[in-house]
């Protein structure tokens, strides 16, 4: 799709403490600051207590630094980087729901995903289930391709990113992990507070 | 205080020892249902831990945050659910935006009944998000006494402002071992920051040395930060004149030479030209918010800027600067003071001085004005006979933009005004909590008669509590800074700003209040002097010239130096 400009788009990566309503803040200061975001993704990572945020920002890295002061102001944000033009590996990924009811179809689908990354993970009499996994152009492209087939549904799970070798964005982690399981144990229950 | 070994208490109890291990005496609040556990725990506690009781709970919200204000702690407040929690908002949010600590303590219905619409049930902690600097729903009893701990930390360090604990019924009813968390709270998510790197000192200090034409422009964050000193030793020794933001009115004493008055809309001249020529800015605790800006495409164009304040997301948000330091300002101004070098700019000082007296000559106070009371000569007047040394807590209007030119203060947290929010119905309730933080100061109430009206309630509160508020209600029977707006900018068409008030002195007598009215000059003395020396709540109505005008003013979205003036005297 042309009008998408991959290059524009900058990457915020939030570690935030995982308790009930944590996203509930990081959305309400979105809308309150009127930050316009392109895709979030929230995933837990090999600490119970912690969760990772990927948020994609299709503006400039000025406009991504700005989030990410306003972000560290929430309590519960341990950390936030933004990963502007280093190197990284960034995934997303798609289900796409296809036609698969007659023989031209089901040819296409399956010559298009052997050029991709992408593979059939369901296929039935009438529609099929593509998983494809990549770049975020690279899926824009994809979609593309399998559009005139019939597209008829479809969900992304949004960009992941994390940098190559040692740009390690939990950085403070090994200073903080402490901090963390501390603070979880002060509070005799984890995780009520909202 | 209980002895802490094996103690078990209920978490009403827990919610009174955590307060008075925060050092807390005063609460202002209104009970209710979902409240009530924690209203019956008060009569344990009553000796060390008063309780206000307000007459609204905005009142309470209010009064929490002009206690904080005057005193720099933490102000408490505490309501029940529901409706009782929602009228705390605009104080919530007032707070926020002044960045003033407090704690509110709202009771919730009980934990079963939550999500079900049960009566008095509001998502408060929902409500309060976007308003609040973190707020809590204490849904374990044994969280409690934690919670209320960080709450309060968070609440009164890095940038402060209001911290919200929802707490449900059979919270406050249930019981646990109460253990007073000693240490530090841990907060991975939150580190304020504190001082500044060498190579930002360095570069502070290079932009200082380089400038010819520097101006300081003094915020809030000077008074919080307890940075008095530090600021007068820079201004002193590098000989840079000092702008002061509304909230920064008592960072520098005003009879300073080296003060050259308040900035922005309604600011000096002096000072607003000033930021226009001069070559750098060095602000401190402010957030270059659009009332001291105007335009910001021309505003201070010529300038570098230096911005230190301790809310990281502050600098470059309206104003990009080339030296940036996110820390506490004393702390920041103490590294930076052993390396400055002493500078004299006589030229810079004497261009602004000329603005200076151009201003005194354009002063309504040289006016010959017969037979009207006008609102800066009754502020200035009370200004004399206060001392000059009262606390003055503002409503928000035309009184509040002329308290701030006609009297000037001395000494940190003796103006007490809603700056970031505009909250009529603030001034009353605030000097009310004021005066419990300073029991020692007098305290006068300037208010309108449009903001009064918004929380009169309070006199029950004054009465009640005998609090020693003097309230001066500058009445022009208008909405008088909205008719200010309707007279420039919609060809004085006053809609909705006349005002037909009740007799403010026969309601102060309903209510048991000492009062005067007062229409010409020469009765202020009198009547200021009656205040003083009554021991309790007092009223004076002003009745002012109903057409008023504040200048200078610089009209919203202007250029800074595009300020209408009043005239000379003999000039048209």
């Amino acid at each position: 799709m042309a009008e998408v400009k991959i290059d524009s788009k900058v990457t915020v990566v939030a570690l935030v403490e995982n308790e009930p309503g944590v996203l509930n803040r990081i959305a309400s200061l979105f809308r309150r600051r009127a930050f316009n975001i392109d895709s979030l993704t929230v995933g837990r990572t090999h600490r119970p207590h912690i969760s990772r945020m990927t948020i994609r920002v299709d503006a400039g890295p000025e406009y991504a630094r700005k989030i990410a002061t306003n972000l560290q102001k929430l309590v519960n944000v341990i950390d936030v980087r933004v990963i502007d033009n280093e190197p990284h590996v960034e995934r997303d990924l798609a289900l796409i729901k296809v036609r698969n009811d007659d023989a031209d179809s089901r040819n296409t689908i399956t010559e298009i995903c052997d050029r991709y990354p992408a593979r059939i993970v369901d296929v039935g009499p009438k529609v099929a289930i593509i998983e494809m996994v990549g770049t975020e152009d690279i899926i824009e492209e994809f979609i593309e391709q399998v559009r005139p087939i019939g597209i008829v549904e479809m969900i992304r799970t949004g960009v992941v990113s994390m940098g190559r070798g040692t740009r390690i964005h939990d950085t403070n982690f090994i200073n903080r992990r402490a901090l963390v399981e501390a603070a979880s144990k002060a509070r005799s229950s984890n995780g009520h507070n909202v | 205080m209980v002895e802490e070994a094996m103690m078990k208490l209920k978490g009403s109890e827990i919610i009174m020892e955590s307060l008075l291990r925060e050092g807390v005496d005063v609460m202002f609040g209104y009970p209710g249902g979902a409240i009530l556990p924690t209203y019956d725990a008060m009569s344990l506690y009553e000796e060390r831990l008063h309780h206000v009781l307000v007459r609204h709970e905005q009142g309470a919200s209010h009064m929490a945050d002009g206690y904080a204000r005057a005193t720099g702690e933490v102000g408490v407040c505490i309501a029940t659910s529901g409706p009782g929690a929602t009228n705390l908002v605009t104080g919530l949010a007032t707070a926020m935006m002044d960045s003033s600590p407090i704690v509110a303590i709202t009771g919730q219905v009980p934990i079963p009944a939550i999500g079900s619409d049960a009566f008095q049930e509001t998502d408060v902690t929902g409500v309060t998000l976007p308003i609040t600097k973190h707020n809590y729903l204490v849904t374990d009893v044994r969280d409690l006494a934690y919670t209320i701990k960080e709450a309060f930390h968070i609440a009164r360090t890095g940038r402060p402002g209001p911290v919200l604990v929802d707490v449900p019924k059979d919270v406050q009813n249930a019981e646990t071992e109460f253990v007073w968390p000693e240490g530090d709270i841990v907060l991975p998510g939150y580190d304020p920051p504190w001082a500044a790197q060498t190579h930002e000192i360095d570069a502070a200090l290079r932009l200082i040395a380089e400038a010819e034409r520097p101006i300081i422009l003094a915020g809030h964050g000077i008074i919080m930060s307890g940075a008095m000193n530090e600021v007068r030793e820079l201004a002193e020794r590098a000989q840079i004149p000092v702008s002061l933001t509304l909230l920064g009115k008592g960072a520098m004493p005003e009879d300073h030479p080296l003060v050259i008055g308040m900035m922005g809309m309604h600011g000096e001249a002096s000072s607003n030209l000033a930021i226009q020529e001069a070559d750098l800015l060095i602000a401190l605790g402010m957030r270059f918010d659009d009332r001291v800006t105007g335009n910001l495409k021309t505003y201070a164009q010529n300038a570098r800027k230096i911005h230190i304040d301790i809310d990281r997301s502050e600098i470059n948000k309206n104003v990009k600067a080339d030296v940036g330091i996110a820390g506490d300002l004393k702390t920041v101004l103490t590294q930076l003071l052993p390396k400055l070098e002493g500078k004299s700019h006589p030229a810079w000082i004497g261009r602004i001085r000329d603005w200076l007296e151009d201003s005194s000559e354009r002063d309504i106070l040289n006016y010959e004005t017969p037979g009207i009371l006008l609102t800066a000569q009754v502020v200035n007047d009370i200004w004399k006979l206060t001392g000059g040394d009262a606390i003055t807590v503002t409503d928000v209007g035309q009184h509040q933009m002329l308290e701030a030119q006609y009297y000037p203060h001395q000494r940190p947290a003796t103006l007490l005004t809603s700056g970031g929010l505009g909250t009529m119905g603030f001034g009353f309730p605030a000097a009310i909590g004021a005066k419990f933080g300073k029991p020692d100061e007098e305290i006068w109430a300037i208010v309108g008669d449009g903001g009064f009206q918004m929380t009169l309630c309070e006199m029950a509160t004054a009465v009640q509590e005998n609090v020693n508020v003097n309230i001066a209600i500058i009445n022009n029977n208008f909405l008088g800074m909205v008719r200010q707006w309707q007279e420039l900018f919609f060809e004085k068409r006053y809609q909705a700003t006349p005002m037909v008030n009740p007799d403010f002195c026969k309601l102060a007598d309903a209510y048991g209040i000492p009062n005067r009215c007062v229409t010409q000059r020469d009765e202020i003395e009198d009547a200021v002097r009656f205040a003083q020396g009554i021991d309790g709540p007092t009223l004076i109505e002003f009745v002012v010239e109903k057409e008023e005008m504040v200048y200078p003013m610089v009209p919203a979205g202007a250029d800074l130096h595009d300020m209408k003036r009043r005239p000379k005297p003999g000039e048209a």
